[in-house]
């Protein structure tokens, strides 16, 4: 699947977006951010405080319990601030 | 219902977009237009701009989302949003919604409704540039969450504006 990364969760993590294989066990968007905290040093850091990442299975906002079987593209961000 | 989203870098006129959404027509009898501006200011310190991140295709869809769920809550005549990203200078529009509806409140309310949903749900990010402290990321604010959740119908709200 393809997961997108927007903000500072895109600078700290050094790139816009890539294609990742989980394993099975990797259940749910917070599943797939504990996975991918164990991925590097900036990883780690986007991901420090989990309760602020925000995030969109196929270009819709879920929450950490959602299910990610399936999905196509998965992005994960800080706290909106447009307007 | 004349709905028109836009993202765009390069800037708007207001007044053309509100006389679009009127022009020909005779059933509407109220128009509100809201403008966003980018502030010369952050926190009390002076900025040298705004680049505005935004998540294309989820970004659109989002504001669609709002629209819709804007144009079951109320009597709306036509409803225009442009959202600008990339670098924004001080004193340049960063956001305009445009309501029509035939009596004022609808108008009114539905403004108020979507840039509360704008600033919280829709898929933006402001970078600030400040000339003495270098770059930062703008903060989300709790009064920007409060505003928007004061929508939420209880019980049986809303579910499409969530």
């Amino acid at each position: 699947m393809k997961v997108l990364y927007f903000a500072w969760v895109r600078e700290r993590i050094g790139k816009p977006e890539e294609d990742v294989a989980p394993p099975a066990s990797v259940a749910t968007v917070g599943d797939l951010i504990t996975w991918l905290s164990g991925r590097g040093e900036g990883y780690a850091h986007a991901f420090e405080n989990p309760r602020v990442i925000r995030a969109a299975i196929d270009r819709a906002h879920v929450r950490a319990d959602a299910a990610i079987a399936g999905a196509r593209e998965i992005a994960f961000f800080p706290p909106m601030t447009g307007g | 219902m004349t709905a028109t989203i836009r993202l765009q870098q390069e800037p708007f006129d207001a007044a053309t977009e509100a006389r679009a959404l009127t022009h020909g027509r005779t059933n509407i009898g109220a128009v509100v237009t809201f403008t966003g501006i980018c502030r010369g200011d952050e926190n009390g310190e002076p900025i040298a701009g705004l680049t505005l991140e935004h998540y294309p295709g989820m970004a659109e869809a989002e504001i669609a989302r709002h629209v819709e769920a804007a144009e079951r809550r109320w009597s709306l005549l036509g409803v225009t949003v442009i959202h600008r990203f990339g670098r924004i200078a001080p004193g340049e529009d960063i956001v305009l919604v445009v309501t029509a509806s035939s009596h004022r409140q609808d108008a009114f309310a539905a403004a108020e409704f979507l840039m509360d949903y704008l600033k919280t749900r829709a898929p933006f990010w402001k970078r600030v540039e400040r000339a003495a402290s270098g770059g930062s990321w703008v903060d989300a604010k709790t009064s920007d969450d409060a505003a928007a959740d004061r929508w939420i119908k209880k019980p049986g709200h809303d579910q499409a504006a969530e």
